[in-house]
Formats: C-alpha cells, structure tokens, sequence
C-alpha cells in the first residue's frame, strides 16, 4: 500500500488539500488536552483534516491515539482547547452551544459504536429525535421517519424498542436518525464494533450506499477491514495524523454480502 | 421548539420510564396523604372533643377537690400530679351548695370508681359512674330500654343500675338487659336501663360505663367521698353568679383547696391540650413528608446516569439547553402536581374512610403545605441534576456512567 506521509499543510487553505471538491469538515492545529488527576493529557496535539464533500474517509489508529476525540471535535460534540473547526467554511469555534446544536441538528448525522438509542422508546420515536429539535411538524415528522426507516430496511419494527431489536438492527436505527434530517455529513464512531461480523457489513453497505448518494462519511475505526471500505484513511498515533492515503483496492460491502451469501449456500453453489 | 412540543416530549418520556415516573410520584402521594391524613386526624378530634364538651351546655360548673390554679402552670396542670388533695367533698357539701342555690341551680354529686361485673359467666372490667336522680341532665345520657333511677331509689341507695352500650352488649348480647340481675364488685344489683352508644373518643370509651345512685356507689365503694360535683345553671346568663355562691359555700370549709371550672376554662385546657396533639401529628407528617421528599430525592439522583446519557444523546442530536430544561421541569412539574393531587385525593378519601373509627377534618392548611412542599422537592430534584447534566459538552453528558 503506498501511504503518503503528510508533511504539516498550513491551515484554512482548501486548495492545498486533497480535495477535488469543495472542503465541507476542516479541522486546523486542533488540540485537545485533558487533565486527569492533575496530570495533562494531550489527546490531539495539533490535527489538521479536510474532509471533502462527498467523500468517505475512515479515521484509524491504536485506542488512545485520538481517534474519537479528533472525531467528537469535528462533531462539535466536544470543543477543541486549541485550534479552530470549519464545518461548510463556517467557523464554529465561536458559536455557544445552541449554536452548536443547530449545526449538529441540520448538517450533522452521528452513528456510535454504542448505538446511542434511547431506552424504551420505539425506533419511530428515536428517528424522529432531531426532527423534533428541528422544529419539523407532527405529521411530516412521523413520515420522514418512517422513510428513513424504511430506507434501512426496517419499515416493519416502527414501534419496536431498541430492547427488541438486534445489534445490526439497532445500528441500523441509530443511521436512520442519523440521515433523516438530511445531513451533509455522517460521523460513524466505531459504527460495527459492537456488532458480529455480517451486521458489520450490513451497516457498511447502508454506509457506502448513503455516500453513493453524496453524504460526506467519516468512520472511526480500529480495525483496518472496515477500514478499507472508504476512499480515504487516515491513521492516527498519539494526538497526530501520522498516514493520510487513499484506498487502492477499496471493500465495497454489497459484494462482500454477496460473498457471505454464496458462502452460506454451497451446495446451491456446486450445482 | 414550541411549548405543545416541550409538553409531548416530556410526557413521552414519562411514559417511557413508567416505573421510575411511578415511584417518585409514589413519594409525593405518600407524603401529601399522609400530611393530609394526620392532621385531619389531629384537628379533627379536636373538635370532636371540642364539640362534645360545649353540647354539655355552657351552663355547667366542676367542682373539684384540690387546687389546680396555684400551681404556677397555668391550666395545664389540670388533674396532673401538681395538684395534691387534702381533703374531698362528701355528700353534705354538695347538700350544702344546693340548699345555698336553690332553684338556681341543679347539683349532681359525683363518684366515679372501678367496677367488674358478672352476669351468669361472663365479667366484664368497667367504670362506675355515681350520681343523684339529676345526673342524666349532666351526662347527657338517652336511654335505649328502660329509665333513670328516681328520687327514692337515690335516698335508699338501692341496688339499681344504668348500663352503658359496651356492657349491656358483652353481659347480655342479644338481649334487653332491663330487669336482668348482675353482681358488681359482688353484690347483686338489678338493671333499671340501658344507654345510647356513644362512641369512642380520646377521653375513653364512653360506652363502657354503668350509672348508679351516688348513694350506692359510696356504699360499694366504700368510701363517703365525692369524685366531684357537678353544678347545672338554669340560666347560662348567670354562671358566674353560681360560681361566685358556690365558692362562698365551700370556702369556709376547703379554704382554697377546690376548683371550680366553667365550661369556658376546661375548653380552654382541652385545647391547649389537643392542640399540642395536633402539633405532635403535624410533626409526624412533616416526617413523613421528608421520608417521602428523600424517597423523590434518591429516585431522581439514581436516575441520573441514565439520564444524563438521555440528555448526550438529546443534545448530539441537537437538542439546545432550554429544550433539555424544559423537558426535564416539566416532567418534574407533571410528576410532583399528579403525585399531589393523588395524594390529596387519598388523603381526602383515608380521612373520610376513618370517620368510623376516629373524627377527622381536613385542613386546607396541610393540604396547601403538603401539596408544595413535596412538588418543591419533586421539582428540585428533578430538575436540578438535569440542569446540571445540560450544560455539559454533549460527549461528557454520553460518556457519563
């Protein structure tokens, strides 16, 4: 695999990335310190990412390399103590947090390792979650819901609980409200590790099919499998983006499904 | 995001964690009830007693030997170890202040004693109650079968008896006891009637007495004291005139060593003495109200992790900080307002329910305090960790365990 090293690129200068498009996500000299006990721990020591519109990019590295912190800035779910984020050439490091939620809300999709549902609430009631927020009406609420759902294939569990779903299937819930305000970018922070391996793939293919559709992705993930489902890698080593390389032989999930499906049925196969 | 919207959501969430919604409001209901309850009960005997005492008439006086206005303690010391007794009335003394008042007044002499009473095998424990043909003017005494006894059975001191409800059921269930013998305290006495129930109050079970000729009962007794005397004026108007003419009677006698009572002050000692009932019940319920605001407390504080990954995953997906606060106050406000009323209703009802047994009153008072105090709990408790809990970063508030 040739990985190209990324020499340091000086910050809010679109043309001297990667990107064909325009830059929807770009992070400058962000760094994030954490004190524990009296100890400072630097988390992110000085990041700059663009991310491309349209593009699906995977963020990887050892636990504790700062992965999902760089992921939760970019996010605006946690703030950088350093360093600015651009999220569609706006700057958001001087917005208060309901501004904050408003960019979350309208451009921003997010899909945890952990799912991230909330208990004892139908699938219908957890997409409708940012609708809500978002101000959208009952009714045209209850079907954009019902579409995004649908969309992931799970237009007959409207009213099941995340209790009464599977894994996959609560993944897939979690990218149903991930997508169903529209966003222009879906944040997956480990989106399969909590799963086995064919629901992994299964929420990698809703992944690449939405990035079909021209929703900038970023995953974070540790394992370089799910990795190489995205165009893009970025990998990570103690607070600093140490490999920034495109994806050569890129894993394209619907035929790895196909694969797992001739896989299960060899005697079908042999004849 | 509108209130409507604020509304839904809070009350979806209520119902999607009906068990924690129903144990925090299970502690509003219990303390509103219980507040509501006790102090019904309190002032409710209050003026039961109350009631009981001013139906005797405004016109009646007490005599009784001791003096229990020197003592210092106000009217608190009443029949308390304060107040020694030299020396008792008899029954010349009571002669003596109905001669003096004449046609003013009707004097009851009055002995009152343990008694047990056997009828064929049964025995039953009870008190005696001795007074003259009078004594029913004084006692409010209603006869179910039979009557009082008269004039001469009161001079010949003989062997008649009133039963109360309580003993004319227990010796003779089932039957009219009128005309029946028993033996008390071992002599053989005939049954000339039997009293109305009464009822039970704090001052005992009314219920559980017999009346008898003074006369006889000294005899039984065996003694020639008078418990007291009692004094009924014809006309309330001129009690303090009764009064005045009563102690000119007994003074030369008993010196100060005798109290005499309106009406007016044995009301004023009952009160003070009720009233200190009502306050100890009142302290009960405020206990009971903490038990029930701490109960709020830990629900709401045990909640939190769960909550506070509530509120990561509300805020990640765009929720503002007044969006989360509204939710969460009213959530607090529907939960502690429906606890409230709950709890006043059954409190209400509990107090209706236990007239049978014990006099209530509900106070608007203890409602109104009961009913705020534990919606400030539910309402602090529900909001405060959740105000706390919004103005983290929405990764810290999803990370929270």
């Amino acid at each position: 695999m040739s990985a190209e090293t990324l020499s340091p690129t000086t910050a809010g200068q679109p043309d001297s990335g990667p990107c064909e498009t325009s830059v929807v996500l770009e992070a400058s000299s962000v760094t994030k310190t954490y004190v524990l006990d009296e100890i400072e721990v630097r988390a992110l020591c000085g990041v700059d990412l663009q991310v491309c519109s349209g593009e699906m990019l995977a963020i990887t590295g050892p636990s504790g390399s700062g992965k999902s912190t760089l992921m939760h800035i970019v996010g605006l779910l946690d703030r950088p103590s350093e360093g600015t984020v651009t999220i569609d050439c706006e700057d958001v490091s001087h917005m208060d947090p309901n501004q904050l939620a408003a960019v979350r809300n309208k451009r921003i999709g997010f899909v945890f390792q952990s799912f991230n549902l909330l208990a004892r609430t139908t699938a219908q009631s957890n997409v409708e979650l940012p609708l809500i927020y978002a101000g959208v009406s009952g009714a045209e609420r209850a079907r954009r819901a019902r579409e995004a759902l649908e969309r992931v294939g799970l237009g007959d569990r409207l009213g099941h609980m995340p209790n009464q779903l599977s894994g996959g299937q609560q993944q897939r819930v979690a990218i149903a409200r991930a997508l169903v305000t529209e966003p222009s970018i879906v944040l997956a922070d480990e989106p399969t590790g909590n799963l086995d391996s064919r629901s992994g793939i299964e929420v990698m293919a809703f992944l690449q099919e939405l990035n079909e559709q021209g929703i900038t992705i970023v995953i974070v993930t540790h394992d370089s499998r799910v990795a190489d489902h995205a165009q893009r890698v970025v990998e990570m080593m103690d607070g600093r983006i140490v490999v920034d390389r495109r994806v050569e032989n890129r894993v394209i999930a619907t035929e790895e499904l196909e694969a797992l499906r001739r896989a299960a049925a060899p005697v079908g196969d042999s004849q | 995001m509108n209130f409507v919207e604020s509304f839904r959501i809070a009350l979806k969430a209520l119902n999607a964690n009906k068990v924690r919604s129903a144990l925090t409001m299970l502690g509003v209901i219990i303390g509103v009830a219980a507040v509501i309850l006790l102090v019904a009960i309190g002032s409710g005997v209050q003026q039961e007693i109350t009631g009981q005492i001013e139906g005797l008439g405004s016109n009646l006086l007490f005599v009784f030997p001791g003096n229990f206005s020197g003592g210092g303690g106000g009217g608190g010391g009443a029949g308390g170890p304060g107040a020694e007794i030299r020396q008792r009335f008899n029954l010349d003394d009571a002669q003596l202040v109905q001669r003096r008042l004449g046609a003013e007044a009707i004097v009851v002499p009055v002995v009152q004693g343990p008694a047990v009473l056997k009828a064929g095998n049964r025995t039953l424990r009870t008190t005696l109650s001795g007074a003259n043909q009078d004594g029913d003017q004084v006692f409010n005494a209603d006869y179910v079968v039979g009557r009082h006894y008269n004039r001469s059975e009161y001079s010949a001191a003989a062997r008649v008896v009133m039963l109360g409800a309580t003993p004319a059921s227990e010796l003779f269930p089932g039957q009219n006891p009128v005309g029946r013998e028993l033996t008390i305290n071992g002599e053989r006495f005939t049954v000339i009637g039997q009293l109305t129930e009464r009822g039970g109050t704090l001052s005992g079970d009314q219920d559980n007495q017999i009346f008898m000729p003074t006369t006889t009962a000294q005899r039984l007794l065996g003694s020639r004291d008078l418990s007291s005397i009692i004094i009924k004026a014809n006309d309330p108007e001129r009690i303090d005139l009764v009064k005045a003419q009563t102690q000119q009677v007994l003074r030369p006698k008993f010196q100060d060593e005798f109290t005499v009572f309106t009406q007016e002050q044995t009301l004023g000692i009952l009160s003070s003495l009720l009233g200190t009932l009502t306050v100890m019940l009142a302290g009960i319920a405020g206990i009971s109200l903490l038990v029930g605001g701490i109960g709020i407390m830990n629900i709401m504080l045990v909640s939190v992790s769960e909550r506070t990954r509530e509120i990561g995953i509300r805020k990640a997906v765009g929720a503002r900080t007044h969006d989360i606060l509204s939710q969460f106050v009213i959530e607090a406000v529907v939960l502690s307002v429906a606890g409230g009323l709950i709890g006043i209703s059954l409190g209400w009802a509990g107090a209706a329910a236990l007239t049978r047994f014990v006099p209530t009153e509900v106070t608007w008072w203890a409602v109104t305090m009961a009913f705020f105090f534990s919606a400030a709990v539910g309402i602090f408790f529900g909001v405060y960790p959740a105000w706390k809990a919004s103005r983290l970063d929405p990764i810290e508030a999803l990370r929270y365990e």
